[in-house]
């Protein structure tokens, strides 16, 4: 039996197959959660009750919105590119789901492990802007198309300063794996092993341009509600609309996942002597979208020009002084060697 | 090799997955949902009147600007990745060549904030 | 299995190439052209290519193609005028097509391999060694002086564009963060002393 599951293609396919199901399920059955945990954090904010009608305190709000999106109707626009009106969710979704196939969960939990795999995830999530453009032009309608142009030119410039800041975690770990990028943060310490430490500013570059890359607020520009209705999602609805905020919500969690596994050591313990495991992963998952869904609430949203310049003027500068700075603090040794982890 | 390459299986059949979960999707809706197109509920948004032309219009030459700087420094990127990779191993020569590759391409960047090309306007 | 993930790559880089070409309309042929840009990496992985194949993905899809985009969707074609026009131009292109085909065959005629080039084919890259690895170094080492070059070209791309595209507009009104950051409270705002019945 074991024979068949490792040396037949049927078998080795099978097991993929179910391995691949064993990630993309409960993503998506966390999310449905997460959805309502966003919305809920944000209600608490404004001093709101948010969801809580349907099921024990509104928990299962997100599965009666997923059947309301299914019972629907799909109006395409009269001037629509129909193919690649439906196209474009398509790939929203596509490019969010399959960059999770590198990421590891816990030591060795990873459905492909590659030696590129970062470059993989940066590659992937370049290709999310695809989704945006395609939707806003296919729908021939102003507002979609603006809102496309707007959320393309602002999340290609915030990709420069995430590509930079994942060089310096690289300088220091000396190699792109994700597993190798946690095992190098271990270390005695616990917590103060991690990178959040040494390449502290960068974390917080890191997470504001994530929030910027997927679109979040303050930087919800392309569908900026009050001047652009809803951006590219406007001519959206029913389905091809929930698998737009699929595709966003996924990318966001995968961003969460991204932090945690470069800053914050991913599956391994805070405290020395405490066992390392997934639990540690999805806890730290977890913060990091509290704090995303905090900013949520409480950030006034960017102007476009004030956007424009924070990415160019002041993130791309400062993460190509780290870069450098990286460079030079793991070639001579500084910092008791904090930047170079491939030395201790 | 082959072990190389058993570990790309699992992406080229979670791109299989993950487009007929969309596909399932959108199907479930087009099967399910009701469609009574009528020409009012297909008009594109607008804000009452007809729409006056194309939306698909010209747009400000900045996002092209925008786009081949992107390139640029996205070719830059791609170079420093190999180098910070092999940073461990990397020579003297190896470290500062790239130290002036990123001198040069800094030079550039001066060149175009006093230019003013980054200001979005 | 790695025969089939061949065949698949392969031919969606022929159908990517083909209906870029025909495609009527001019955002269409671009995003066939991605499908054959993520194909075609797909055919690099299987050569063993990985760091190639990702920074196809990144540079042409993710940046590249993002340009094409942008200029094919400011483009405002009149696909009847564009017609037209092919069709003067039809004999021309024809013949110069035809030259091209002739010089391949006869490129291809006199092609001779060296002998040694099939074992430097065959391994390409240290067994002990990621690609990446192996480029890094290399690249900035031995090929120190191409590598500077590759950096100069950049640079004359940035110039290039910026003087090509960037037009001052004069109308619009700008922001100096830094000046109101520093900008003195004292100075920001006068008291005025407003006598009844007279105004400022």
């Amino acid at each position: 039996m074991a024979e068949f599951f490792s040396n037949t293609t049927a078998g080795i396919l099978i097991v993929v197959v179910a391995q691949i199901l064993l990630v993309v399920v409960p993503l998506l059955v966390a999310l449905a959660f997460l959805m309502y945990a966003d919305r809920k954090i944000w209600a608490a904010v404004q001093m709101r009750r948010g969801p809580n009608v349907v099921g024990v305190y509104g928990l299962l709000q997100s599965f009666a919105d997923f059947l309301k999106y299914i019972v629907k109707e799909i109006v395409v626009p009269a001037g629509a590119d129909r193919a690649v009106y439906f196209l474009a969710p398509m790939i929203s979704l596509v490019m969010a789901l399959v960059a999770w196939a590198v990421i590891p969960f816990n030591d060795g939990w990873v459905l492909a492990d590659i030696n590129v795999a970062i470059l993989y995830v940066f590659a992937i999530s370049s290709l999310e802007v695809y989704g945006i453009i395609m939707g806003g032009w296919a729908s021939n309608s102003k507002y979609p198309f603006l809102g496309s142009l707007r959320s393309a030119a602002q999340m290609i410039s915030y990709e420069v300063s995430i590509g930079l800041i994942i060089i310096g975690v690289i300088i220091s770990t000396g190699s792109m794996n994700f597993g190798d990028i946690v095992k190098a943060q271990d270390g005695n310490l616990g917590l103060f092993n991690w990178y959040w430490l040494p390449h502290l500013p960068m974390l917080f570059l890191f997470f504001i341009s994530a929030l910027a890359e997927t679109n979040r607020p303050p930087f919800d520009l392309p569908e900026a509600e009050s001047e652009l209705v809803a951006g590219y999602q406007v001519e959206y609805s029913s389905t091809p609309f929930l698998l737009f905020m699929i595709g966003e919500l996924v990318a966001v969690v995968l961003m969460c996942a991204l932090v945690s596994l470069l800053f914050f050591g991913g599956w391994l313990s805070p405290i020395p002597g405490l066992p390392d495991g997934i639990l540690w992963m999805v806890m730290k998952m977890l913060l990091v979208f509290f704090v995303f869904s905090m900013v949520k609430a409480i950030t006034p949203r960017y102007r476009y020009d004030q956007l424009m310049r924070l990415g160019w003027k002041v993130f791309l500068p400062m993460s190509l002084f780290w870069v450098v700075f990286v460079s030079f603090a793991a070639k001579f040794g500084w910092f008791w060697g904090a930047f170079a982890r491939w030395g201790m | 090799m082959e072990d190389f390459l058993r570990e790309y299986l699992p992406i080229l059949v979670f791109l299989g997955v993950a487009i007929g979960l969309g596909l399932v999707l959108i199907l479930a809706a087009v099967i399910v949902a009701v469609r009574n197109p009528d020409p009012e509920k297909v008009s594109a948004y607008e804000c009452g009147f007809n729409a006056f032309d194309d939306a698909r219009m010209k747009f400000d030459v900045r996002f092209y600007l925008v786009s081949i700087l992107f390139i640029i420094f996205d070719l830059e990127i791609a170079f420093l990745f190999p180098w910070a990779v092999g940073f461990k191993e990397m020579s003297d020569v190896g470290f500062w060549s790239m130290m002036v590759f990123l001198g040069v391409l800094t030079a550039g960047f001066a060149y175009e904030w006093k230019k003013g090309a980054m200001e979005w306007q | 299995m790695s025969a089939f993930a061949f065949y698949l790559f392969a031919i969606c880089v022929v159908a990517g190439g083909f209906f870029t070409v025909i495609s009527r309309n001019p955002v269409h042929s671009v995003l066939w052209l991605i499908l054959a840009f993520l194909s075609s990496s797909g055919l690099f992985v299987l050569l063993g290519a990985e760091f190639v194949a990702m920074l196809m993905i990144v540079v042409y899809v993710g940046a590249v193609a993002v340009l094409f985009l942008f200029v094919v969707m400011m483009l405002d074609v009149d696909f009847a005028e564009l017609k037209a026009e092919m069709a003067k131009y039809m004999p021309l292109a024809l013949l110069i097509g035809v030259v091209i085909l002739m010089q391949f065959v006869m490129a291809y005629g006199a092609w001779e391999t060296n002998p040694a080039a099939d074992g430097l084919r065959a391994q390409v890259t240290p067994v002990d060694k990621h690609n990446t690895e192996a480029l890094g170094a290399i690249l900035y080492d031995q090929y120190f002086l191409l590598f500077q070059l590759s950096g100069l070209i950049l640079l004359v791309a940035m110039i290039g564009a910026i003087v090509l595209t960037l037009r001052h507009r004069t109308d619009v009104k700008r922001q100096d963060i830094l000046a109101q950051i520093y900008r003195d409270p004292a100075k920001a705002m006068e008291l005025k002393d407003v006598k009844p019945g007279e105004g400022l």
